[in-house]
C-alpha cells in the first residue's frame, strides 16, 4: 500500500480533517496524528475509497472550520473557449467606429435601460434584469492555456503547483453533501484538455465528460448510454465477467481488487440505475426544446438544467465549436452569437421559471476577450486577436444580482476604465456564494501548502469581491 | 537511430502531419517559420512495434477432450442459463500438457476463505491447489542474495510465499519489461517450453535487448523528467521529441546511469540541438532553488520541502549561473554556463529580439535588469560539505563530480531502490523519491545490496533489472498470504497493479487490432501521431487522447513518482464496461473479428482467446462456461441460439477481468 495514496484518500476532506490541514499534512504528522498506526495500517482496506463513507478518522474529531452560507447549490459554468469578442457582444462601443465596430452597426437597448448588447442578443436583451455584466474583467494574459488556467483556477501560471479547475475544487468541497449518483463535476460534451483539471487532487476530481451529443436523437453518454447494448445484456453480460473473473474470485480480500470492485459498482449505478434519465432529453417537451435551440450548445443548456435538477454541484458547458476568431470573425460570430443567445437566455429563463435561479449560479466567459481593433490586414482580413487586458463575464442566480454592470472598459473597450476585476476576484465571489472558503486548505499528495485561492494576492491579482452584486 | 533533431523523421513523417489551415496569430507574421514545428514522431523507434497484432494463427494444437463437467452443456443458449458463480480459480488449464482434473468443481480452501488478516500460510494450512493458474507448484530455492535477504524478514512474520505459474510470469514480466502483452503465439511458446530451468532467465534476457524495452522505460523516465512541450513546462515540441530520443536511446545502448545523469547535468546547448539541456528547461520555477529542487528530487530522490532553507541555498549555488538565451530561431533558446550572468543584460539578446522574456517561458522577474551580475562563490553539497566554487570551472561540473562519485550516499541508493519500486509495485524506502534520515528502508541490508551491485557494475542499469528480474521474490505469486501491511512492505507477494494509462489502451489496441488518435492542440499547427503507434512511444506528454487522460497519465507538471495515478475511479469503468469506444473495437477490430470469425472450433477459439487476452489457456470451468454462454452444445457445436453478440461478449468480460486490468 503506497502511504502517498493513503494520504491522498485521507486528506480528501479537509474539513474533515479539520485544523490538521490547516498546515500541511506530512508524512510524520500523519504518523504523530496515528493516521498510520490506526486506519493506515489497517487502512489497506481504505485504498481507493472515500474516506469520508468510512467515518473512521481518528482525525476527524475537529469540528468544521465556519463556512459561508451556501446560496448557490449547483454551478453551470459556459466555457467560450478560444476568447469570445467583448466588443462585439455585451460590452459594445456604438462610437468606437468603423476599425472598432465593423459591419456591426445595431446596438440593443435591453429591459433594464442604460444597459445595451449587440444584435445578436436579442433574446438575452429582454432579460437583463435576470443577469449582471462585468465589463471590466482583466488579468492581462494572451496566452489559451495560461489564461484558461487563471481565469478557471485564479492562480498564477507558472508557479510550482499545477492548480486544479473551479470544478475539481467543487468535487472535492461538495464531496459530502452531494448524494446523487452522477459524477460531481460534469462536462458537457469534450473536455478542453488544455490543463489537467484535477490538478493534484486526483483521478476522482477529474471533471465527467458525456460526449455523444444532446442535439441528436438520443444522447449517447460516453459510458452510460450505450447505443450497441440493451439492459438484458448489460446485465447478462455482468453475470458472465463475474464469472470469469477469476483473479478477482482468488484474491477478492486484496485491497486493491476490493477498491476497483467499489468503483465498478458504482459505474453499474449510473449504468443502470435511475440517474441517467437526466440524459433523456426526450422527456422534455418538444417546446422547450425549441426554445433551448435545436442545435448542440442550447440542449447542452437543457441538459444541464436536467443535472442542475439531480443536484450536480458543477457543470461545465464547453461551447462547441471555438470563438477563436482571428480570421472569418464577424462570419463565425455572425453565426454563433445567436446560438448563445438562444441557449443562454432560454436557460436563464428556465431556471427562473422553475424557482432554480436563486440556488442555481451561472456564469459565462472565454479565457479573455478579443482585440477591439479589427485586424484587416492579411492574412487575418478582418480578424481579432487574443485581449486578455479586458474583457466581459456574464454572471446570473446563486446569489448574484441582475440587472447590474460591474465595471467599465474605456471608450474602445481596449483596458479596464473602472473597477478592475480580476479571476481571484470571480472564483472568490462564487465560492463564497457557494459556501466554499477561499482560504481552505486542499490536500497535496506530497503534503505542500496548497489552498483554494491565492493567499497573498499582490495588487493587479485582487481588487475584492464582486460585493456589489452579491 | 540518430538522436539528431534535423532529422527527426523528416520527410517520411510529413505524410503524418496535419496542420491546422490557419497559421497561428499569436506568432509575428514575419518571423521565420521554424521548419520542424509540428513534426511528429516517425515510427523509427518502434520498428520492433510496428508488426501486426497476433491474428491468432498459432500451430494448430489438440484439444483435450471436455472434461467432464463442461459435457453437460446444455442447449439453452441464452446467457441466462449460466452456473453460479463459484471461484473457478483454481482449477487446472486446459492444456495438453496438463490434463484436466477429473474434479473440476473442486473448491479451493483460499477463495473461500474470508479477508483474515491474522491468516498466514502454515504447514497445517493447505496451500492453494498447484494447479492453480495463478501459482507454480515448483517449491522456493532462496538462492539469490535478494531471496536470502527478503526472506529473512519474511520468515519471522510467519509468510511463506509460493511463485507465480508460467503464464503469470510470461505475462507479468513482458508488462514488466516492455509495457506491452505477449501475442498468444508468444504466451503459448514460453508455457509450453520444456525447458524451466532456464526459460524464465531466457525470457528476461530477450525483453531486456528489445526496442520495446527502450522505449518503454523512455515513458517513465519522460515522466520524471517532466518531458512535455507546453503548460506547465513548456519545453515545446522539438526540444520535447529530442530530449525523449535522447533518452530512449540512452536506455537503448544502456549507457551507464552515472553517465546519462551527467549528461543532463552538465550540458550546454540549444534545445533544439542537445537533447539533455532541456533538464534544464523542463521546471516551471528555474530560480537557482528551483532548479536545486529539481535535482534533489530526480537524482537523490529527495525532497527539499522538507530541508532546512540554508540547506537547499547551499546546493542552489550550483545552479546560479545557468543562463538561457533566445536566438532569432523560433522557441530557440541555449542553456549555458553564463559566469558573469550575460543572459541578465539589458539589450543582450539575439538578432530580432526586443527582450528576454519573448520566449514565452518563465524566466526570473529580474532576468531582464542591467547586469553582469554576481553570484554566490560559496556552496555547500547536500551532505553538508562547503566547497568554494571557482571561477573558471562551471559549478554544475563541481555538484556532478559530487553526486556520482562511487561514496555518494544519495545516488546509488535513490537510483537503485527507484528501480526496485517500479518492479516490486514499492520502494525499499517508499515513497521512492521521499528519502530522508526519518523515513528509513523497511529492509536496510536488501536496499545496501543493490546499491552495492549498482556501483560495482558501475551504474549498469540493466544488471541491476536482471538482478531483481531473476530473483524469485519479483516472481512471488500477486495472491498474498497475509494482507497485513508489513508483508506487503516486505515484499511477500507481487502487488495487484493497474496497468497504466498507456499499457492499457496499447494492450487493448493490440487484442483488437485496432489504433488510436493521438494529438496535442498546442501549439497549432497541430500535433498528430502516426495511427498505429502504441502510446507508450510518445515522447512529448503535451500529445494525449481522452483515453489517456481518464486513465491517470502523468501530468508530467512536478515529476514525483505519484504523479501518475494507477486508481481505479469509476469513470475508468464507465469507460471500459460500457463506451461506445470500447465496444466498437470489440465488434469492429480486425484481429478478434479475424479470430471469431475463424471457423475454428469454439474450443479452439475459446482457447485462444484466452491466451490472446489473458497470456493464458483457460481452466476447465472457464471453458464450461464460455460455452455456456456463447451456446456451444455437447460435441462442440454451436447451438441454434449462437449469435456473434456472445463470442463479443466473451471477449469483452475477459477485458473487463481483475485479471486483465490488473498487473499480477
Amino acid at each position: 500500500m503506497n502511504p502517498q495514496d493513503l494520504l491522498r484518500h485521507l486528506a480528501t476532506d479537509p474539513n474533515q480533517l479539520g485544523l490538521r490541514l490547516s498546515r500541511p499534512i506530512d508524512r510524520r504528522g500523519a504518523i504523530q496524528a496515528g493516521l498510520f498506526g490506526t486506519i493506515g495500517m489497517a487502512g489497506s482496506t481504505l485504498f481507493g475509497e472515500d474516506y469520508a463513507k468510512t467515518g473512521a478518522a481518528p482525525a476527524a474529531r475537529k469540528p468544521a472550520a465556519p463556512r459561508p452560507a451556501a446560496k448557490a447549490r449547483s454551478v453551470i459554468q459556459i466555457f467560450l473557449w478560444g476568447g469570445m469578442s467583448h466588443s462585439d457582444t455585451w460590452d459594445p462601443k456604438p462610437d468606437a467606429g468603423y476599425d472598432y465596430n465593423g459591419p456591426l452597426k445595431k446596438f440593443l437597448s435591453t429591459n433594464v435601460p442604460g444597459i445595451q448588447l449587440s444584435e445578436w442578443f436579442p433574446n438575452l436583451a429582454k432579460q437583463a434584469d435576470k443577469y449582471s455584466l462585468i465589463r471590466s474583467m482583466t488579468h492581462g494574459n494572451n496566452g489559451h492555456e495560461t489564461a484558461a488556467y487563471l481565469v478557471q483556477t485564479a492562480h498564477a501560471p507558472g508557479e510550482r503547483l499545477a492548480y486544479p479547475s473551479v470544478g475539481a475544487v467543487f468535487a472535492l468541497m461538495k464531496e459530502k453533501e452531494y448524494k446523487g449518483s452522477l459524477p460531481p463535476y460534469i462536462v458537457l460534451t469534450k473536455p478542453q484538455g488544455r490543463f489537467s483539471e484535477e490538478g493534484f487532487l486526483g483521478a476522482k476530481r477529474k471533471p465527467f465528460a458525456t460526449g455523444g451529443d444532446p442535439n441528436a436523437s438520443r444522447f449517447e453518454v460516453e459510458g452510460i448510454v450505450s447505443r450497441h447494448v440493451n439492459d438484458a445484456r448489460q446485465a447478462a453480460r455482468r453475470d458472465l465477467a463475474s464469472n470469469l473473473d477469476s483473479l478477482r474470485q482468488a484474491a477478492g480480500d486484496d485491497p486493491v481488487i476490493r477498491a476497483s470492485e467499489a468503483a465498478r459498482t458504482e459505474a453499474y449505478e449510473m449504468i443502470l440505475g435511475k440517474g441517467r434519465e437526466v440524459f433523456d432529453l426526450s422527456r422534455e417537451k418538444p417546446e422547450l426544446r425549441d426554445r433551448y435551440g435545436r442545435h448542440t450548445f442550447g440542449q447542452d443548456c437543457l441538459a444541464a438544467r436536467r443535472m442542475v435538477e439531480a443536484g450536480v454541484p458543477y457543470i461545465v458547458v464547453n461551447y462547441p465549436g471555438g470563438w477563436d476568431t482571428h480570421s472569418n470573425h464577424f462570419q463565425t460570430m455572425g453565426k454563433q452569437a445567436p446560438e448563445l443567445d438562444q441557449g443562454l437566455a432560454a436557460l436563464l429563463a428556465d431556471l427562473h421559471d422553475r424557482g432554480l435561479l436563486d440556488s442555481t449560479l451561472v456564469w459565462c466567459c472565454g479565457e479573455f476577450g478579443r482585440g477591439p481593433k479589427i485586424d484587416w490586414q492579411p492574412p487575418w482580413n478582418g480578424g481579432r486577436n487574443h485581449h486578455g487586458k479586458v474583457f466581459s463575464v456574464l454572471v446570473a442566480g446563486g446569489g448574484f444580482k441582475g440587472g447590474t454592470v460591474v465595471g467599465a472598459s474605456d471608450a474602445k473597450a481596449e483596458e479596464v476604465a473602472e473597477r478592475p476585476v480580476y479571476p481571484a476576484d470571480l472564483l472568490g465571489s462564487i465560492y463564497q456564494l457557494a459556501g466554499i472558503e477561499a482560504k481552505a486548505p486542499l490536500p497535496h499528495p506530497m503534503g505542500l501548502e496548497a489552498h483554494v485561492l491565492p493567499q497573498d494576492a499582490k495588487p493587479g491579482e485582487a481588487a475584492g469581491l464582486l460585493t456589489e452584486i452579491m | 537511430m540518430k538522436p539528431d533533431p534535423l532529422s527527426s523523421g523528416r520527410p517520411e513523417a510529413r505524410s503524418c502531419i496535419a496542420v491546422s489551415g490557419e497559421s497561428h496569430p499569436a506568432r509575428i507574421p514575419h518571423r521565420p517559420f521554424f521548419p520542424i514545428r509540428g513534426i511528429v514522431i516517425a515510427g523509427c523507434l518502434l520498428t520492433g512495434l510496428s508488426q501486426a497484432a497476433d491474428t491468432g494463427k498459432p500451430a494448430p494444437t489438440p484439444e483435450p477432450k471436455p472434461a467432464p463437467a463442461s459435457a453437460k452443456s446444455n442447449a439453452t443458449p441464452a446467457p441466462k442459463a449460466l452456473p453460479p458463480a463459484k471461484p473457478a480459480a483454481l482449477s487446472a488449464p486446459v492444456d495438453k500438457a496438463k490434463p484436466a482434473p477429473a474434479k473440476p468443481a473442486s473448491v479451493p480452501p483460499k477463495a473461500e476463505t474470508k479477508p483474515a488478516p491474522a491468516k498466514v500460510a502454515t504447514a497445517a494450512t493447505p496451500r492453494p491447489s498447484p494447479a492453480s493458474p495463478f501459482e507454480s507448484p515448483a517449491a522456493l530455492k532462496t538462492e539469490s542474495r535478494i531471496d536470502q535477504l527478503v526472506m529473512a524478514r519474511l520468515k519471522p512474520l510467519g509468510v511463506r510465499p509460493a511463485l507465480c505459474s508460467d503464464a503469470v510470469f510470461v505475462r507479468r514480466v513482458y508488462l514488466d519489461v516492455t509495457g506491452t502483452l505477449p501475442t498468444a503465439a508468444e504466451a503459448k511458446a514460453f508455457i509450453d517450453d520444456p525447458d524451466t530451468a532456464t526459460k524464465r532467465t531466457r525470457l528476461v534476457d530477450r525483453l531486456l535487448a528489445s526496442d520495446e524495452f527502450a522505449v518503454y522505460w523512455g515513458m517513465k523516465w519522460g515522466d520524471l523528467l517532466r518531458i512535455k512541450a507546453e503548460f506547465p513546462i513548456n519545453l515545446w515540441p522539438n526540444a520535447a521529441q529530442l530530449y525523449h530520443r535522447w533518452v530512449v536511446s540512452s536506455l537503448k545502448e544502456n549507457k551507464p546511469c552515472d553517465e546519462f545523469v551527467r549528461e543532463m547535468l552538465i550540458s550546454s546547448g540549444s534545445n533544439f540541438r542537445v537533447g539533455p539541456v532541456n533538464f534544464y528547461r523542463a521546471m516551471p520555477d528555474r530560480s537557482p532553488e528551483g532548479i536545486a529542487s529539481v535535482v534533489a528530487l530526480t537524482f537523490m530522490g529527495t525532497r527539499t520541502e522538507s530541508w532546512p532553507k540554508e540547506k537547499l541555498a547551499g546546493m542552489s549555488a550550483f545552479f546560479a549561473q545557468i543562463g538561457y538565451k533566445p536566438t532569432s530561431e523560433w522557441k530557440e533558446e541555449y542553456v549555458f554556463w553564463d559566469p558573469i550572468g550575460t543572459h541578465t543584460i539589458a539589450g543582450n539578446v539575439a538578432p530580432g529580439r526586443a527582450k528576454v522574456e519573448e520566449i514565452g517561458t518563465t524566466l526570473a522577474a529580474d532576468v531582464a535588469v542591467a547586469g553582469p551580475k554576481a553570484f554566490p562563490m560559496a556552496a555547500v553539497f547536500p551532505d553538508g560539505k562547503a566547497v568554494k566554487l571557482s571561477p573558471d570551472r562551471d559549478p554544475r561540473e563541481v555538484f556532478a563530480d559530487w553526486l556520482l562519485a562511487p561514496g555518494n550516499p544519495w545516488f546509488a541508493r535513490s537510483l537503485s531502490n527507484r528501480v526496485w519500486s517500479w518492479f516490486l509495485g514499492r520502494g525499499i524506502v517508499h515513497e521512492p523519491d521521499d528519502l530522508r534520515p526519518d523515513n528509513p528502508p523497511s529492509n536496510p541490508e536488501l536496499l545496501a545490496y543493490l546499491e552495492k551491485e549498482f556501483v560495482a557494475s558501475k551504474y549498469n542499469l540493466r544488471h541491476l533489472y536482471r538482478l531483481i528480474l531473476n530473483s524469485e521474490t519479483y516472481q512471488f505469486s500477486s495472491l498474498a498470504k497475509s494482507t497485513k501491511p508489513e508483508v506487503a512492505a516486505q515484499f511477500g507477494s507481487y502487488p495487484l497493479r493497474r496497468l497504466e494509462a498507456e499499457v492499457l489502451i496499447d494492450a487493448i489496441n493490440r487484442i483488437t487490432g485496432t489504433s488510436e488518435l493521438y494529438t496535442s492542440p498546442i501549439p497549432e499547427p497541430f500535433t498528430y501521431i502516426p495511427q498505429g503507434q502504441p502510446s507508450v512511444a510518445i515522447g512529448d506528454g503535451s500529445i494525449t487522447s481522452p483515453f489517456l487522460a481518464l486513465f491517470g497519465r502523468s501530468a508530467r507538471a512536478t515529476g514525483t513518482e505519484d504523479e501518475r495515478s494507477n486508481q481505479v475511479v469509476a469513470a475508468q469503468w464507465l469507460h471500459l464496461l460500457n463506451s461506445s469506444q470500447i465496444q466498437e473495437k470489440l465488434d469492429r477490430g480486425p484481429a478478434l473479428k479475424a479470430l471469431l470469425q475463424s471457423k475454428r472450433p469454439p474450443r479452439e477459439m475459446i482457447t485462444e482467446l484466452y491466451l490472446t487476452i489473458l497470456s493464458r489457456h483457460p481452466t476447465a470451468e472457464e471453458m464450461a462456461r464460455a460455452k455456456t454462454y456463447c451456446g456451444i452444445g455437447a460435441g462442440d457445436k454451436p447451438g441454434k441460439g449462437t449469435r456473434a453478440e456472445h463470442w463479443s461478449d466473451l471477449g469483452w468480460a475477459l477485458l473487463n477481468s481483475s485479471e486483465f486490468l490488473f498487473r499480477h
